[in-house]
């Protein structure tokens, strides 16, 4: 350690991070298409298809598609708000009581929608049953929901003239658990305990603290846990302080590991889309603007963290206020700007206390709509969606009707992407004004003036884009808070999933046009660096106002 | 028939010329600097499309507009010089869009007029007969006729017009023959001929018969003729947004709603700030934000694109076949007329045996003296140019003209005129040409025997001359009652326009395949194709063979573009994308097509595709700058909004423009005096030139997105420096 410098420990762990997901990309990423494009099934599929009475071969057209998506989300939603309310008359409940009814609401939302905001502490609120049958089922489940609505829209763009069909929900769902996540997370979940992550289901255990206090510290199903919160990009953990804690977190081989882990599927779905629409090319291009709009702001948010600038970091010499000392700075930068840039949300750091431009730098990622590389599957389908806003422009200045993949972006296609992009920055700038305004919205605020702001937009921000971190600062525990952020998220989830299929069914109809000399070659570095353009002009001219009263106001102080 | 004013070498004259797009017509208008004129003539238009029920389907400046009547509204609450500068500004940004609108609509305006003149009320000699005479009988000129108003006219009524008579409706020719003058809808003042049957039987409403008298079956119902289509074209007043345009409004309006959100919350950030905003900085802040610069110009910019293609005397039935023309990826033209000139030539001499080149090239000419056709004339070209000119035909020569049957032409010249000084011959000279299987059977018909040496000769020649895309006319001659002898062969040959390799070449850059259609056979065709540098071939071609290649492409997911005059063209005109019919062809064609060309040059059809392509590329590159001009703007209006609350945001002041209040109001004058600059860009089209996307999408990304990212920034600090100049800012 002591012959390190921290910059060169710096580069060189995040070195190892990009090379260890690049060693996995192609691999995965082709088993991935394969996951969502072969015919067989295994035998507990089966048995599952017939429980639930699907026809796992059917093809569905994208209504069906989104009904059955919407009706699974639903039941998910009541199922997991009735075991939270019900928690105190269930097994191993570790005596807490039920969640009260704004409470469960949000929850259930945020487990369903692949946020995993928590409003409550996990070690003092929610016991072994109710994390494991109910949040961690909806950690897979959530997840293989996002991958399934990507595979659709891939599908749309590699299908020609199929009458809108786009595949079937239940099977990708069941695949995208039985043959990705699970798979992952055993294997995640072995590493992490072989790296110092408890795996038990130990009740509290009273143990005496070296000034002589005695605390009682939960036990639990932590790795397992831990695994599919970051394969997943879920980011609600047991404990509170979340991959803070040592339970969790232990070292820096995890941490890195658990950044590896919630990169993984994110950055390697562009393969399994370029192998989908049989052009590898378009694969790198979307890697390319992720990886890169990525690599950006991990470069600015770790320079932020390293030079510390601000009077408190300047008096204490470093910005480590908030940060584990086991991880320091740069890993603290490497994971806070991976977990938002994936819509994870699960934290090793305190958000918050970042210095000013950093946790501005941690806001825009998410703000960016979490695309660079987003949530699993959400990442995917929403840097599409952006791509097809690029091709529109990029292709009346080639002089032809905008075509991406073959298929033209003609009215309604536009018409569906446009209120796409307009739906999530709608839902946070009316959330974060309403908050700023109604009385029990202002209680929750915690610091006055810009880093009050810059917490509201944080957590509006969050819950629209289904991140699920926090800011901290604002006291979300509130009724108001739940029941906003509760709207925020099924808003900010649903919405733009509804979009994105009918997109797909749009363009499963099209017939694939050849392309031509004439026509835009969308994977080329000239189409990714414009892609990359328009997410971040298109993001940045909406919040711009509110980022200068917020953030930038905090920067230039 | 006369024979003997053949030498002239008027051939070329009469073909198009080979390079349609520097054709100059007499109803273009130079080049379209905007006038002070024009724009006095647009002003009323201009005033009138500010009524908001007009304004309305143009969201952006709807918005606008909104915003300048509240500003207006706030100026007059409370007076004061700042409120009142925003306020006409504002007014001036919504007037400067319809007045772009305008201008683009006056071009058409004064086409219109033009045309209008040809709609005066005329007399129609109407043919009084029942029904069916008027379907099946002949010599409908010699019944009676009565005259009614043109304005009466019905589909299927039967006019006579004769000389001098101006035709009162559209229709077909059924019978006779006339020279029309059809300048008044073409601009081109050469008469044409307008007759019975065949591909040149449509005759246009409005039109005037020079010479003879033809009948004219009426195709088209009073107020809904050719012309009357055409004014309603260029005056815009059936325009519809194409889809394209729609599909761009969408995302200008949801980029609008984004910018109204973004804006409509700052009022809470700023209260929660401490720095509650006036509605009159944030009305101009918005209007500032959404896309003003494409949303005001939009519409210019589709008139203008059809205003272009009216300038080159095409008229576009709908501006979605306009924009369809930017898409296509494959351009079917017809071989003769369009990638050839329209008719072969011959070029070369080929004897066989002991004949002499000489020997050939006279006898060929004996024969061809008397032919009338462009092949013919080329004949007696070549040789008198080549051989020196020869002898008339003598008076009393017998001309056996070309029949399906004997498919051979030729003259019998009687003995006593022939005056050879070499040879005196006492007996008839009989000279045939043709194809090379009609004339051996015409050989051995007069018992001649072809030798195996011979044969095999006139083969390799046939053979040779086909090969390269030729057409082989072999000559014969029989002198008196003994057998006859073949002499050789003459090469016809297609001669493929000048520039047209270049053409094909721009094209592929492009991404369009061309495909050269033809009835030549395979051999042939290749030949010309590979000499034409096209892509690819349809050989021995029917009609049915065209439209199942069109129905082929399309399957395939591509768009067609093809020209046609035929009344066999109009399936495959109807079926292509991009369908443009020659105004030479037949109604049926015309209705057929998606278009017309007034000048029927097939090749235009490379210049509709490059105008449909700019009109794309003009509305792109006007969006990527007006988004990329929104960055500037927020460097000068955010800092001037907060500074007073949080001093530090003079640090993006980066204009260090004068005052908060000259901050705001440049930007908005900027917003508003762009839009005026860039009408000229918007009627003009952005220069494009044939390319690949990718130096197309670069050049213009540089031009429109780097340059609207740097242009306000200069703009806003210039009219900061004389806003910053006006007393009580």
């Amino acid at each position: 350690m002591t012959t390190l410098t921290p910059v060169f420990a710096a580069v060189a762990q995040i070195l190892v991070l990009v090379a260890a997901l690049a060693a996995v990309h192609a691999p995965l990423g082709a088993y991935m298409a394969r996951t969502y494009t072969r015919p067989d099934h295994l035998r507990v599929e089966r048995l599952w298809y017939r429980a639930v009475r699907v026809d796992p071969d059917a093809e569905q057209r994208w209504t069906t598609y989104l009904m059955s998506l919407l009706g699974f989300s639903l039941v998910s939603v009541l199922f997991l708000y009735g075991m939270l309310r019900l928690q105190s008359y269930l097994p191993w409940g570790l005596g807490f009581s039920g969640f009260d009814p704004a409470g469960a609401w949000n929850t259930a939302v945020s487990f369903t929608t692949n946020t995993n905001w928590q409003w409550y502490s996990g070690e003092a609120a929610a016991g072994h049953l109710v994390q494991m049958a109910g949040l961690a089922v909806q950690n897979f489940v959530s997840a293989a929901v996002g991958m399934a609505v990507a595979v659709a829209l891939v599908r749309g763009f590699a299908r020609s003239g199929t009458d809108a069909r786009v595949g079937n929900f239940w099977t990708d769902l069941t695949r995208g658990v039985t043959r990705i996540l699970l798979p992952l997370s055993v294997v995640a979940a072995i590493i992490l305990m072989a790296g110092g992550v408890i795996q038990n289901l130990d009740p509290h255990t009273a143990i005496s603290t070296v000034e002589g206090a005695t605390q009682h510290v939960l036990g639990g199903p932590i790795a397992s846990q831990e695994a599919i919160k970051d394969v997943g990009t879920n980011g609600g953990g047991p404990f509170n302080a979340n991959s803070a804690h040592p339970f969790e977190n232990p070292t820096p081989f995890t941490n890195i590991v658990e950044i590896f882990l919630l990169l993984l599927i994110p950055f390697t779905l562009p393969r399994t889309f370029g192998i989908m629409v049989g052009d590898k090319r378009q694969g790198w291009a979307i890697l390319g603007v992720m990886a890169g709009l990525w690599a950006a702001s991990l470069a600015l948010t770790t320079w932020a963290e390293m030079a510390g600038p601000g009077a408190a970091p300047q008096a204490a010499g470093a910005a480590m206020e908030g940060k584990e000392t086991r991880f320091g700075l740069a890993a603290s930068a490497l994971f806070a700007v991976s977990t938002t840039a994936t819509s994870t949300g699960s934290v090793n750091s305190m958000h918050e206390s970042f210095t000013a431009p950093g946790g501005g730098m941690l806001l825009f990622n998410i703000l960016l709509g979490e695309v660079a590389p987003g949530g699993v599957g959400a990442g995917l389908y929403g840097m599409l969606m952006l791509a097809v806003v690029a091709v529109f422009v990029a292709g009346l200045m080639v002089g032809r009707t905008p075509e991406y993949l073959g298929k033209k972006i003609g009215r309604p296609e536009m018409t569906v992407v446009a209120l796409y992009v307009l739906t999530v920055p709608a839902l946070v700038l009316v959330g974060t004004a309403v908050a700023v305004v109604v009385e029990p919205g202002l209680a929750g605020i915690q610091d006055p003036g810009a880093h009050g702001l810059s917490e509201v937009l944080y957590a509006f921000a969050s819950a629209a884009n289904n991140n699920g971190s926090a800011f901290a600062g604002l006291a979300t525990g509130t009724p108001f808070y739940e029941v906003t952020q509760g709207l925020a998220m099924l808003a900010g989830r649903f919405i733009p999933i509804a979009l994105v299929l009918a997109l797909a069914g749009l363009l499963a109809s099209q017939t694939t046009v050849p392309a031509t000399s004439g026509t835009l070659p969308t994977h080329r570095p000239l189409f990714a660096g414009l892609l990359a353009a328009v997410t971040v002009v298109v993001v940045g001219l909406t919040f711009i106002p509110v980022l200068s009263l917020g953030p930038v106001v905090e920067s230039l102080s | 028939m006369t024979i003997d004013t053949r030498n002239t070498p008027d051939v070329p004259t009469q073909e198009p010329a080979p390079d349609a797009g520097t054709r100059h017509h007499s109803k273009r208008t130079s080049p379209r600097a905007l006038t002070g004129a024009q724009l006095r003539a647009a002003l009323p238009g201009a005033l009138r499309k500010l009524d908001p029920r007009v304004l309305y389907t143009s969201p952006v400046m709807f918005v606008v507009e909104v915003g300048a009547f509240v500003t207006t509204v706030l100026a007059i609450i409370e007076p004061g010089v700042f409120a009142w500068w925003i306020a006409v500004w504002l007014w001036a940004t919504v007037f400067f869009a319809t007045l772009a609108e305008s201008v683009a609509e006056s071009r058409g305006k004064a086409q219109a007029s033009t045309l209008r003149a040809t709609q005066k009320q005329t007399t129609a000699r109407k043919v009084r007969a029942p029904q069916d005479t008027l379907e099946t009988g002949s010599r409908l000129d010699l019944l009676p006729t009565v005259e009614v108003p043109s304005s009466t006219l019905r589909v299927g009524d039967v006019v006579v017009v004769a000389a001098g008579e101006t035709i009162p409706g559209d229709g077909d020719v059924i019978e006779g023959v006339a020279s029309v003058d059809e300048s008044a809808i073409t601009g081109e003042s050469a008469p044409v001929i307008r007759e019975s049957g065949g591909d040149r039987s449509a005759v246009t409403g409005g039109t005037v018969v020079l010479s003879d008298q033809i009948v004219v079956r009426i195709t088209a119902p009073a107020g809904s003729t050719f012309v009357d289509r055409m004014i309603a074209l260029v005056e815009g007043s059936e325009r519809q947004r194409t889809p394209n345009e729609v599909a761009l409004n969408i995302l200008l309006t949801s980029l609008t709603i984004v910018f109204l959100l973004a804006v409509a919350t700052l009022q809470p950030f700023a209260v929660y700030s401490g720095s509650r905003q006036s509605l009159l900085v944030l009305v101009a802040l918005l209007v500032c934000l959404i896309p003003t610069t494409i949303g005001a110009l939009l519409s210019a910019i589709g008139i203008a694109g059809m205003d272009r293609l009216v300038q080159r005397n095409v008229l576009a039935m709908s501006g979605r076949a306009v924009e369809a023309a930017g898409d296509v990826d494959v351009l079917l033209l017809d071989k003769t007329g369009t990638i050839t000139y329209g008719n072969r030539r011959a070029t070369e001499v080929l004897p066989v045996g002991s004949v002499t080149p000489s020997e050939l090239a006279k006898a060929a000419r004996l024969a061809s003296l008397a032919d009338e056709t462009p092949e013919g004339r080329s004949i007696v070209d070549l040789v008198d140019g080549e051989f020196g000119a020869g002898d008339e035909l003598p008076l009393d020569a017998e001309l056996v003209p070309f029949t399906a049957q004997t498919r051979m032409s030729g003259v019998d010249l009687p003995a006593p005129a022939v005056t050879d000084s070499r040879v005196e011959p006492v007996e008839t000279l009989r000279i045939r040409k043709g194809a090379g299987s009609a004339i051996q059977r015409w050989v051995h018909s007069t018992g001649a025997h072809v030798t195996a040496e011979e044969a095999a000769e006139l083969e390799r020649h046939v053979d040779a001359v086909s090969r390269m895309g030729g057409t082989p006319l072999v000559v014969a001659e029989q002198v008196g009652e003994a057998p006859a002898r073949v002499l050789g062969v003459v090469r016809l040959k297609d001669v493929v326009k000048e520039g047209m390799r270049e053409r094909f070449d721009e094209l592929r850059a492009m991404g369009i395949r061309s495909v050269m259609v033809t009835g030549d056979n395979q051999v042939t065709a290749r030949a010309i194709a590979a000499e034409a540098g096209v892509d690819d071939v349809l050989a021995e071609a029917t009609p049915e063979d065209k439209l199942d290649l069109i129905r082929r492409e399309q399957e395939g997911g591509k768009l067609v573009a093809m020209a046609g005059d035929g009344t066999n063209d109009a399936p495959a005109l109807a079926q292509a994308d991009v369908g443009v019919a020659m105004n030479t062809g037949t109604s049926a064609a015309k209705e057929a097509g998606n278009m017309v060309d007034l000048d029927s040059d097939p090749t235009k059809l490379i210049e509709i595709v490059e105008i449909g392509k700019q009109l794309l590329i003009t509305r792109g590159a006007l969006t990527t700058f007006s988004v990329a001009n929104d960055v500037a703007k927020y460097f000068a209006i955010l800092p001037a909004m907060f500074m007073t609350v949080f001093p530090q945001l003079d640090v993006l002041n980066i204009l260090r423009l004068a005052s908060p209040g000259s901050a705001i109001l440049s930007a908005v004058i900027f917003n508003a005096l762009i839009i005026l600059a860039l009408i000229p860009l918007s009627l003009r089209g952005v220069r494009y030139r044939p390319a690949s996307a990718s130096s197309l999408l670069q050049r213009n990304l540089l031009i429109y997105g780097l340059g609207g990212l740097i242009a306000p920034f200069f703009g806003i600090k210039l009219i900061d420096l004389v806003v910053s100049l006006l007393p009580g800012l």
